[in-house]
């Protein structure tokens, strides 16, 4: 099963590649990426430190709720993994 | 100066040209602050010896030679060779560089238009594009309108595009946040068997690998 992971819902000032919409959703880890240098210290000039990447798959239902076209679709997007928190489901 | 004075022929509005379309304004204002910031710093490399004015020359001429055919190439090739698709869906940027395009350090994904499944390419955050596989993106691309409303109703911007997608067919939207850059593998259409991998680059537009298209019929 894949691992289900929510964006931190935070809103830290300066440059951040975590785009507004998805902050506090919840979704599946697609396919880790590698590391890259963390865009939040090289937008800056500063020495960036590389910096784990996902692949991240969300459903358009939790992104947009009842406004979403069609419920299924989906949108992936690139998030960092200090941006990320692992979801756990509790057994009932 | 000799436009100085105004005809008054009959048939001539003011401010048109002679085939009746408006005049667009010369683009001769001011630089703005990053033009000046630009030159600036260009002009510091090349006094400084790190750049020569004929090495950027050179690169500007590489990136618009860079056009969607190379990416209609990898398509194509795509389509006829099994072992091609899997090694383009498995590292897209290895597979561009075996076929001899110099596409510099784009981390690419291609992703795979199915009979159930349509890909779309968007970046919300700017304009991030596979630029050095398809030239550079067009300037719709790169709207407020097309980015907010590609993620929000994918299937409302298609149906403007013409792409009228069955309720039956995901819609996989793919926003490019960070570091990858994306290119849809769009479906070979039906009726192609006899073509050649020329003649199916052929039918290969710059929206199918966007994903706001279909490939040609032929």
């Amino acid at each position: 099963m894949a691992e289900r992971v929510r964006v931190k819902a935070l809103t830290p000032p300066g440059h951040v590649r975590v785009p507004w919409y998805l902050r506090g959703k919840t979704g599946e880890i697609e396919r880790p990426l590698g590391a890259f240098h963390n865009p939040e210290q090289l937008a800056y000039g500063l020495s960036a430190e590389e910096k784990p990447l996902y692949r991240v798959r969300f459903s358009m239902a939790e992104i947009w709720g009842d406004a979403a076209e069609n419920p299924n679709d989906t949108l992936d997007a690139e998030i960092y993994a200090h941006w990320l928190e692992k979801v756990v489901i509790h057994a009932a | 100066m000799p436009h100085d004075h105004h005809d008054h022929d009959d048939y001539h509005h003011e401010g048109m040209s002679s085939s009746g379309h408006p005049y667009r304004a010369d683009n001769d204002g001011p630089l703005t602050y990053w033009q000046r910031l630009e030159i600036a710093v260009r002009e510091l490399l090349v006094e400084k010896s790190h750049l020569t004015p004929a090495q950027i020359a050179t690169q500007i001429e590489v990136m618009d030679a860079r056009s969607p055919a190379n990416g209609a190439a990898v398509v194509a090739r795509a389509w006829i060779d099994p072992v091609f698709k899997a090694h383009l869906l498995s590292d897209a940027s290895a597979a561009s560089r075996e076929m001899g395009f110099d596409i510099g350090p784009l981390n690419l994904i291609a992703v795979e238009n199915t009979a159930d499944a349509h890909n779309l390419i968007v970046c919300t955050l700017c304009s991030c594009y596979p630029r050095n596989l398809l030239g550079l993106p067009p300037d719709w691309y790169k709207t407020r309108e097309y980015r907010s409303r590609a993620v929000r109703e994918p299937r409302a911007v298609l149906r403007e595009f013409g792409l009228d997608l069955a309720e039956s067919v995901t819609v996989r939207v793919h926003d490019s946040t960070a570091d990858m850059r994306y290119m849809v593998l769009p479906a070979r259409p039906e009726g192609t068997e006899g073509l050649s991998q020329e003649q199916l680059a052929s039918l290969v537009t710059r929206d199918s690998m966007i994903g706001t298209g279909l490939p040609r019929q032929p």
